[in-house]
């Protein structure tokens, strides 16, 4: 790390991480892998792209039988779920911004003489930004400008004053919070999990997708099955010395594995019994996804941000591709690889990273247009909570309460819900009081995104004011 | 061998088996080697649990040393990646087991990432964990809160008394030593934070935050409230008050006991162990032998081996040593990469799985069996080979493992398929390799493999 300068609480990411990895030499395919095999581990590839090829392109599902993908390729589940779900059900995509964003910096009071005092070195100058037109008081921050446009086209619902009573300041209860969709340290599903047990399908688990790599705690369901994958065309298995009919068998025998003890009394082998059958279903629906060499095997309308810090805006490349292509998805999770708890160092951590995801979400935006599916899809994007008013003299900011989401997409309402909670009172310790409560917030998604009863998902939800926030 | 003092709380009754013997090598080590289970059977329970609990000397690392992809050696503070494979090439090769366990699990329990300091403060704190391992809990406290890498970490190096940095003294209590909301308030965290100013480090080109120190005039030495005792506290006090807090012990064995055993402490063994911590003064090896001879142990539900642990029990169970440093990156994919947790509350050993870290397995696999593939391009193999006869030599190249019938008969049932599948001659050879390979590659992916 020589010669960067002291970052305290940057860091790289897990994604970063990767990058290096691939940089330093992890395989992008097989045969770059192991020259010494004369054919390509993943042969079974070959197959699945004689199909890709005789649809010139992506593969819709909805084309499935049409086009040979049959079920046995697909996934039955996914291939049924395809089927029934239609092609406009709606898409909702939760961004988490890990770590508790600094809401007073995303739209920032800037040139308010009490914002001044409490931030006397992290406060956004009233020259920067472009100003928000719902609240004259507040600018957005110049590394959301993207966010800025959108919201001028309609495109995006703010709530600048989103939280919950008596809020708690540690990042992993508040996030659990955030997660399970209840001030309840013991609730096990996620918010969106639980709305996948009730409506989704025991057989489909592209329904909740994590593009986290691993699974997202707000996709947890008690019953049916939901998947975590990276990019759509990173999903890939290999073995050396096997390959040709074998190693699909092989790949299959592993699943079957899994389906043979799916629901074993044993939870730990349960556990890993259910992983390996998902894996099979998730593997076979995302084989279209990548070609021979293990690359992207579609394109994007429109040109995505790259960053060397984090793949986030290819993961969302490659869910645009995944909805276009009529993958029967529902909710999707995706959390940022930039930590946004910004104890020392604030400004460099919070720009780069912001300005990444609102560029990001913005290239998303536009491929969705690009590709006439925009109706189907709002992105949610949310933080465990926002930042204490008063900086702290590490040129960073402490853990805080009320905080900043944002709804993203053509279907959004655009406007402001809520309101900015000001900065004239602020709760004991010092930090902004909600004025909108983040389980309203998801029990109107629920009700007017999705059409389920929230009753059936958040507890207690007919305690909580709903929100107009669909168009 | 000297025996071990009885343990004050439930010791496991039945005879301790080879099957016995394979689960206590998996939890408070890195699993077997081939035939080390059947030696440590032998030894009884408490031979056992001793031979682990209590070795003697430095550790011996036997076996070749870990090479990268190139053949060369690692280089753990210069190649990304080179300092997990540092670790788990101990993990792999040292004969002191449970001290390396131990030391994951505090790595875990203190989580610190590599991310914001260096390979270099790393290794030094995980040296310094290793020195800990079995030792004295407040000891080992003391050490992490003026450790260099966690000063980095939690914002140690920049709380002063100008400005009080809350983020150390916060995670000290709910992560480390008492549990969220168990006994401690907002004001508890502040005045924390107060009592731990003073650390800082200076920046150099070269080798990046260095010269950490304590330095008197960053400390906050006014009077501080915590936990309504009044003094004026600096971290030794921190220290001494988190661990003597009437909640701490229930916390800290809990936590413990959670790293070994997948069911719950039973309320009375749990009362009786935070006597033993307290009258000890704060000793992890007493609390670790009660619970290595704990029934539950050994007769509740099985555990999902972690993905670094199975790592390094692939390659000890075939007897290899590291001849890459991909082992870097397949742990990230399967979801355990050292010095780099997820987030400050460490891994979450109750969630080990899901479709990218099963892969991430299956990957592991693949580099665990690359050198020992046989090459389907070789005419001799026995051309005769009957589906159960290519099961039986798999299941005896990895050591008869115990499976179910259902995962059996569907490796009996892949055995029969390849097999179906010859149409060729020349099939009638190369699809047996072919199918060998596959069948040990299936073996350790099984869910009884996978777990213990």
């Amino acid at each position: 790390m020589a010669g960067e300068p002291r970052l305290c609480c940057e860091g790289f990411s897990r994604s970063q991480a990767l990058r290096r990895a691939l940089a330093s030499g992890r395989p992008r395919s097989t045969r770059e892998w192991d020259p010494r095999m004369p054919i390509p581990a993943g042969a079974g590839v070959d197959r699945r792209r004689f199909l890709l090829g005789a649809a010139g392109g992506l593969v819709s599902v909805y084309g499935a039988e049409r086009l040979g993908l049959t079920g046995r390729v697909l996934g039955d589940g996914i291939a049924q779920a395809a089927t029934i779900q239609g092609p406009d059900s709606p898409v909702l995509v939760s961004v988490f911004l890990q770590g508790g964003i600094d809401a007073l910096s995303v739209l920032a009071p800037a040139g308010n003489p009490l914002y001044m005092q409490l931030r006397p070195t992290l406060a956004v100058p009233v020259s920067a930004g472009v100003p928000f037109i719902e609240d004259p008081q507040l600018r957005w921050h110049p590394a959301a400008t993207s966010f800025a446009n959108l919201h001028a086209a309609g495109k995006v619902s703010v709530l600048p004053g989103i939280g919950y009573t008596s809020p708690d300041m540690s990042h992993f209860t508040s996030r659990h919070y955030w997660e399970v969709g209840a001030t309840d340290t013991g609730l096990a599903t996620g918010w969106l999990g639980r709305y996948l047990d009730v409506a989704g399908s025991p057989s489909n688990p592209l329904q909740g997708l994590s593009m986290d790599g691993q699974m997202n705690p707000t996709l947890a369901t008690a019953r049916n099955p939901v998947a975590a994958i990276d990019k759509p065309y990173d999903f890939s298995l290999w073995l050396n010395g096997v390959w040709g009919d074998v190693f699909d068998w092989t790949l299959d025998a592993a699943s079957a594995l899994g389906d043979a003890q799916h629901h074993a009394h044993d939870p730990a082998i349960a556990q890993v019994a259910e992983a390996a059958s998902e894996v099979g279903i998730v593997r076979r629906a995302l084989a279209p996804f990548r070609d021979a060499d293990g690359n992207a095997a579609y394109t994007s309308p429109v040109t995505y941000p790259t960053a060397s810090d984090s793949d986030f805006p290819q993961r969302l490349a490659g869910l645009a591709a995944m909805i276009a292509a009529g993958l029967p998805l529902r909710c999707v999770a995706l959390t940022s690889d930039t930590q946004f708890d910004t104890h020392a160092s604030q400004p460099g951590t919070f720009d780069s990273g912001l300005s990444l995801i609102a560029d990001s979400i913005a290239a998303f935006q536009s491929d969705l247009e690009a590709r006439g599916i925009d109706d189907r899809v709002l992105v949610h994007v949310w933080s465990e909570f926002g930042r204490r008013a008063q900086e702290n003299g590490s040129d960073g900011t402490d853990h805080g309460a009320a905080g900043v989401s944002l709804l993203i997409g053509t279907p959004s309402i655009g406007t402001m819900v809520g309101e900015w909670p000001g900065l004239t009172t602020l709760d004991v310790n010092g930090n902004q009081i909600e004025n909108v409560d983040y389980r309203g917030v998801y029990c109107s998604l629920l009700e007017q995104w999705f059409g389920q009863d929230a009753g059936a998902v958040i507890p207690d939800a007919g305690r909580f004011t709903r929100y107009p926030l669909i168009r | 061998m000297a025996s071990l003092p009885s343990s004050p709380i439930a010791v496991y009754r039945g005879s301790f088996t080879e099957r016995d013997a394979t689960r206590l090598l998996w939890r408070a080590g890195f699993g077997p080697k081939p035939g080390q289970a059947r030696k440590l059977a032998a030894l009884g329970l408490d031979g056992a649990v001793r031979s682990l609990t209590r070795p003697s000397g430095p550790a011996r690392l036997s076996g070749a040393a870990p090479r990268n992809a190139g053949g060369g050696p690692i280089d753990p503070t210069g190649v990304w990646g080179d300092a997990h494979c540092w670790w788990l090439d101990r993990m792999v090769r040292s004969d002191q087991q449970l001290v390396e366990r131990m030391t994951l699990i505090w790595h875990s329990w203190f989580a610190t990432s590599i991310e914001d300091s260096n390979a270099t403060l790393m290794l030094r704190q995980n040296q310094m964990m290793r020195a800990r391992a079995l030792g004295n809990f407040q000891d080992l406290f003391l050490e992490v809160t003026r450790d260099p890498a966690m000063l980095c970490w939690l914002n140690g190096n920049t709380n002063s008394k100008w400005s009080p940095n809350e983020n150390y003294a916060r995670e000290s209590m709910e992560l480390f030593t008492l549990g969220a909301d168990r006994g401690y308030s907002q004001l508890d965290v502040h005045e924390q934070a107060r009592a731990l100013t003073g650390f800082t480090n200076d920046w150099s080109e070269s080798s990046g935050p260095t010269n950490f120190r304590f330095d008197p005039s960053l400390h906050d030495y006014g009077v501080k409230t915590i936990f309504g005792h009044r003094g004026r506290f600096d971290y030794h006090d921190t220290c001494r008050l988190c661990v003597h807090h009437p909640l701490h012990p229930s916390f800290m064995i809990a936590k413990l006991w959670g790293y070994f055993v997948a069911s719950p402490i039973p309320a009375g063994d749990l009362r009786v162990l935070e006597a033993v911590y307290r009258a000890g003064k704060f000793q992890t090896r007493p609390l670790v032998e009660a619970i290595l001879r704990h029934p539950l142990f050994y007769e509740g539900p099985r555990m999902v081996i972690p993905p670094v642990v199975y790592c390094a029990g692939l390659l000890r169970a075939l007897g290899l040593t590291l001849e890459t440093n991909a082992w870097s990156w397949i742990a990230q994919q399967a979801g355990q990469f050292l010095f780099d947790p997820p987030n400050v509350a460490g891994w979450n050993y109750a969630d080990w799985l899901d479709t990218a870290r099963w892969s991430g397995r299956f990957t592991a696999v693949t580099y665990a069996l690359q050198s020992r593939v046989l090459n389907p391009s070789r005419k001799s193999y026995p051309v005769h080979e009957s589906p159960e006869d290519a099961l039986a030599s798999a299941l005896r190249y990895w050591g008869e493992p115990a499976f179910s019938p259902e995962t059996h008969e569907n490796l009996l049932e892949f055995s029969r398929r390849a097999q179906h599948g010859i149409v060729a001659e020349w099939e009638q050879v190369t699809y047996r390799i072919l199918r060998q390979n596959a069948l040990r590659a299936l073996i350790p992916t099984t869910p009884e493999w996978q777990s213990c």
